[in-house]
Order: C-alpha cells, then sequence, then structure tokens
C-alpha cells in the first residue's frame, strides 16, 4: 500500500532513489549489517523548513484574509544560521520554507545517520494508512482537534 | 462507548476512549479482556491521569509539585509517585549527560517525564486488567501493548512536522510485547524545549525527533533530550543507547535515523 511496507523493499526504494536521483546523492557511511548505500531524498524547491524562530508578526488574529508571508529572524545553529519564511493564507499556516539553513559539510553527512525517503502522498491520509494512532509534536487540545489523530478516534477504528 | 470490532475475524471487545487533561488530549484504544473489568479498568485509568495532574502540575498553586518547590512539603508528605518521579528526571539528567532537566528557570520541574510516565502507566493498568492490546495516545506520545487483533500489529503514524496533515513514517509495533512512540518538536507548540545550559528555547537544527523504544517514559524523555542536542549529536546519542530507535527531521527537510529503526517501519 505504500513505501514503506517492510524492511526490505525500504532498501530496494532506497536503493533505486540512490540510482535515480542525480545531483545530491550522498554516500554515508554505514555500519557494516546495513544496506551498502542510501541516498539523502532530492529535496524539492518548495520543501524544507525550520519551525525556529517564530517569526514576528506571525500570530493571526481576527478573520484574517489573503495570503501573507512572513520571514523570521535568522537563528543561529552550530551548524549555521537557520531562518524561515512562513505562508499564512486565510489565517491558516499553509507553508513554512527554510531560506536558510546549514549546508552539513562532507563530514557532517557522514555522521547524520541514515536517510530514508518520506512517505509518498498516497500513503498519508489516515484512513488509507492503517494507522491506529499518530505521533506527532506535543498535541495541544486546539491542536488535537485539526490533527490526523483526532481523525483516527472519529473514526473509532 | 464500547463497540464491537466489525472484522469479520474473531476480534476482541473494543473499549475507545477520549480525554482532555493535562493541557492535551488523551486517547485510548482497548482490545480483549472481560468488558465489565475493562470499563472499570479505563475509568481508574483516565482517574489516574487527573490524579496526576492534580499532584505534579506546575500551573496549581496548590498541586503537591507546587507546594514542594515552595517548601511547604516535604517528598516524605507527598503522594509516592513524587519520589517515584523525582528519581526517574535524575536518572534521565544522568544517561542524558544533563540535555534533559528537570529544573526549569532555577525550581523543579518535572513536567518533562511526567506525561510519558502517566500515560505509560495508564496503559500498562489496563494490561494488568486483562487487555489483550493497548493503545494510550496522551498527546501524541503513544504506549502500546500487545496487539489490536489477530494478525495484526498497532501501527503509529509519525505526523510530518513540514507537511501539516501528512505522514513522515509509519512504526509498527509487530514482535514487541511493548512498544512506544514519542516526538519532540517545534511543528504544534513553538519552541517549548529549553536548553538547560541557557535556560532559552533551544536552538538546534531540527524539528522533529520521534523516539521507538519499548517505555514511554523514557522514550519521551529522551526524544526531548535529544532535540536539544541537535542532528548530530542527538542521532549519536540516540544511536548508543539500548532498545532505542529515532527518527530526526532536521531543518534541511531531511530524514534521519538511527541503523534499526528500519525494522521497526511498517
Amino acid at each position: 500500500m505504500h513505501a514503506l511496507k517492510k524492511n526490505r523493499p525500504l532498501r530496494r526504494i532506497v536503493l533505486t532513489s540512490a540510482a535515480t536521483v542525480s545531483g545530491v546523492v550522498l554516500v554515508l557511511s554505514l555500519k557494516p549489517h546495513t544496506a551498502p548505500a542510501l541516498a539523502s531524498p532530492a529535496p524539492s524547491p518548495s520543501t524544507g523548513a525550520v519551525a525556529l524562530p517564530a517569526p514576528s508578526g506571525s500570530a493571526s488574529s481576527g478573520p484574517a484574509t489573503g495570503t501573507r508571508t512572513a520571514t523570521g529572524d535568522a537563528a543561529q545553529t552550530r551548524y549555521g544560521p537557520v531562518q524561515v519564511r512562513v505562508t499564512v493564507k486565510d489565517g491558516r499556516l499553509t507553508d513554512v520554507t527554510a531560506v536558510t539553513y546549514p549546508q552539513s559539510s562532507p563530514r557532517d553527512q557522514r555522521i547524520n545517520g541514515y536517510a530514508i525517503p518520506r512517505l509518498g502522498s498516497e500513503a498519508l491520509s489516515a484512513q488509507g494508512a492503517n494507522i491506529d494512532a499518530v505521533s506527532g509534536a506535543t498535541y495541544t487540545s486546539e491542536g488535537y482537534r485539526q490533527s490526523l489523530q483526532s481523525a483516527l478516534d472519529s473514526l473509532g477504528r | 462507548m464500547a463497540e464491537p470490532s466489525e472484522t469479520p475475524a474473531p476480534a476482541p471487545a473494543q473499549l475507545r476512549h477520549v480525554e482532555e487533561v493535562m493541557g492535551t488530549v488523551f486517547s485510548f484504544d482497548v482490545r480483549g479482556g472481560e468488558p465489565t473489568a475493562m470499563r472499570a479498568a479505563l475509568d481508574e485509568a483516565v482517574a489516574g491521569l487527573h490524579r496526576v495532574n492534580e499532584v505534579f502540575s506546575t500551573y496549581r498553586d496548590d498541586s503537591q509539585i507546587s507546594r514542594l518547590a515552595r517548601g511547604e512539603l516535604t517528598i516524605e508528605e507527598c503522594d509516592p509517585e513524587v519520589a517515584q518521579i523525582l528519581q526517574l528526571c535524575s536518572e534521565a539528567e544522568r544517561l542524558s549527560d544533563g540535555w534533559f532537566s528537570a529544573t526549569f528557570q532555577g525550581t523543579f520541574d518535572p513536567t518533562g517525564i511526567v506525561k510519558g510516565w502517566a500515560t505509560e502507566r495508564a496503559a500498562l493498568h489496563l494490561v494488568a486488567a486483562g487487555a489483550t492490546g493497548v493503545n494510550v495516545n496522551g498527546g501524541g506520545d503513544v504506549q502500546l501493548c500487545g496487539v489490536p487483533g489477530p494478525q495484526r500489529p498497532w501501527r503509529v503514524g509519525v505526523s510530518d512536522p513540514l507537511r501539516p496533515g501528512a505522514l513522515a513514517a509509519v512504526v509498527s509495533a509487530a514482535g514487541t510485547a511493548q512498544l512506544a512512540v514519542a516526538t519532540s518538536g517545534t511543528a504544534e507548540r513553538g519552541t517549548h524545549i529549553v536548553d538547560p545550559r541557557t535556560g532559552k528555547s533551544a536552538i538546534t537544527d531540527l524539528v522533529a525527533v520521534t523516539v521507538v523504544a519499548p517505555k514511554l517514559t523514557w522514550a519521551d524523555a529522551w526524544a526531548t533530550a535529544a532535540f536539544a542536542m541537535g542532528a548530530r549529536d542527538g542521532l549519536s546519542w540516540l544511536e548508543s543507547l539500548p532498545d532505542t530507535e529515532a527518527l530526526l527531521i532536521t531543518a534541511g527537510d531531511e530524514v534521519r535515523c538511527t541503523g534499526g529503526l528500519a525494522d521497526r517501519l511498517g
């Protein structure tokens, strides 16, 4: 049903990515018992984000309409500055994009562990993925109501 | 609240419940066991969460933890769970080299371990009462025990903080008697994780850390600690922990994981 069904298919898919993704294939050092190569998924131009720091003026109050964007202050990390841009449409956060983020050095990539491809969008609905629970950054009550977990609970699955 | 499962196989009875407590939402999915006993055990588990909130809430002036902090109570005068949590906090601080800390703004604040511990305890209470499958989700941190039904493991989606409504991965509890999945990150509540060295919001190159381990008490604490450590140190530290796997989503929108996580994906 989705890309990460079993261990072996996962590895096969990872290797396929390694073979087909041009440009940003990162060969990582590996433990002896694992697959021989792993690839970082190709970054798509519209994604990439970080939630630090909270951009000033991001709090939307009242019936805000239209699309607004705000770029946060750059936050210093030990790997370099991180800066994000958020897009709010009709009062809802619709996009978070990292406009600046640390470009890992080859040394960093070697110790950054194992890259795995994200699940494809076809697997992402709570109903479609046949899942029993959702783990996410701690839900507030309001966040819960907007979350996949509340969808699962309301379905009574 | 009890609903019979609709699968044609001889499926165990199912009990579901959602409870708002501790500033978040807990959902219970309990399978098997004797229905009357399960109903009672669920009520007890829910009452236990409210009791934990009363005792440990740092937002309540009259909670035991607040009175302990003001010196109005000794540990011996508190519920025995207070000493137990103190012990767990000091263990977490030691094992994380201080990255997990129960000291916030100069006072004792065990919030970082209480929720995971309380969720795990609620799940184990239901198992002890005879449930064959338990899934307790405490605000996005999940404790699983047993199985939901014949030939099916519990499966937990890990929400993708960068794509609201989407999943970054699915974790399966297949082959385990007990598995917890805990996530720390900035996605929903903003920068609520504090760097214990500075007392300020942790500056990290991570947007989320998900830890998979048998017990939610530790999975939750380790996710918090690793988040504050950042991708490189957090990942290598998590890799060193026994029975612990993890998935990290970086500021660069990469998903990284420990070597054994692939065996837990499903």
